[in-house]
């Protein structure tokens, strides 16, 4: 009897409410998976719209050129423009990852752990990478 | 008969599913064109960039990227929604509105596209 109320005891979380988000501690293929989508919302709320109006100065006329090359040249522009990279390169990551799964390849838990955190490690390198070249590093 | 079926549903069919993914494919190697092409030009100027999207095979390649896009992210998006937006009114207008800036999005390429 007291072997049940014990157990009747244990904390179960069937549900993750908002407020235990924090504390709640994701495995890296749960990390991958809730930036897959953050990163994905960010690019449809914001990144299209931004891209666009960048792709439409790059190419309406040579002093709409310059206006692109100003917005990308400034500061704000290029930090704005590296959230979209970080935002791209993790959903594409994180997206081909998937698309292995869907195949089949990789689905054993510890190549599965190892494949999210290859998705997470290259995403944040690539993005380093790619602010370096930005900032004019290299 | 299912009584459960609601209109801002998911429609139950593995089209959507599989749509996701083929989209995803046409994106990346879209991503992929897109940056060899890039590299590939000698000096990046208004002149060969232009240049470059004047070409018929780059507009195609582009619109069919775009048209990837807006069904990817309609997908994407709606399965947001479908996550986090229980009320059927809230997420049909949420829906409708996606729509709506997806296409407009659509045609804004169509635009540039088309003046270059």
């Amino acid at each position: 009897m007291a072997d049940i109320a014990a157990r009747k005891a244990r904390p179960q979380y069937r549900n993750i409410h908002v407020s235990q988000i924090l504390s709640y501690r994701l495995p890296a293929a749960g990390i991958v998976s809730i930036l897959h989508r953050i990163s994905g919302a960010l690019l449809f709320l914001f990144g299209i719209p931004f891209i666009l109006y960048l792709f439409q100065e790059s190419l309406t006329s040579e002093i709409s050129f310059e206006n692109y090359r100003a917005i990308v040249g400034s500061v704000l522009g290029k930090l704005v423009l590296l959230v979209f990279i970080w935002a791209f390169v993790h959903h594409a990551l994180a997206g081909i990852r998937y698309l292995m799964l869907d195949r089949h390849m990789g689905i054993q838990k510890e190549a599965s752990r190892t494949s999210a955190q290859v998705v997470l490690g290259a995403s944040v390198l690539l993005t380093a990478v790619l602010a370096l070249k930005l900032f004019g590093v290299f | 008969m299912t009584t459960n079926r609601i209109v801002v549903g998911a429609h139950y069919g593995l089209r959507d599913w599989l749509a996701q993914r083929i989209s995803a494919v046409v994106l990346l190697a879209y991503a992929i064109v897109l940056i060899a092409a890039a590299l590939l030009t000698p000096e990046l100027s208004y002149g060969t960039w232009a240049r470059l999207f004047s070409a018929a095979w780059m507009k195609v390649a582009t619109l069919l990227a775009v048209v990837a896009l807006i069904w990817h992210a309609w997908v994407g998006i709606r399965d947001i929604y479908m996550d986090y937006i229980k009320p059927t009114g809230v997420r049909l207008f949420l829906q409708v509105a996606t729509v709506l800036a997806l296409v407009g999005y659509a045609l804004w390429a169509v635009i540039i596209l088309w003046r270059v």
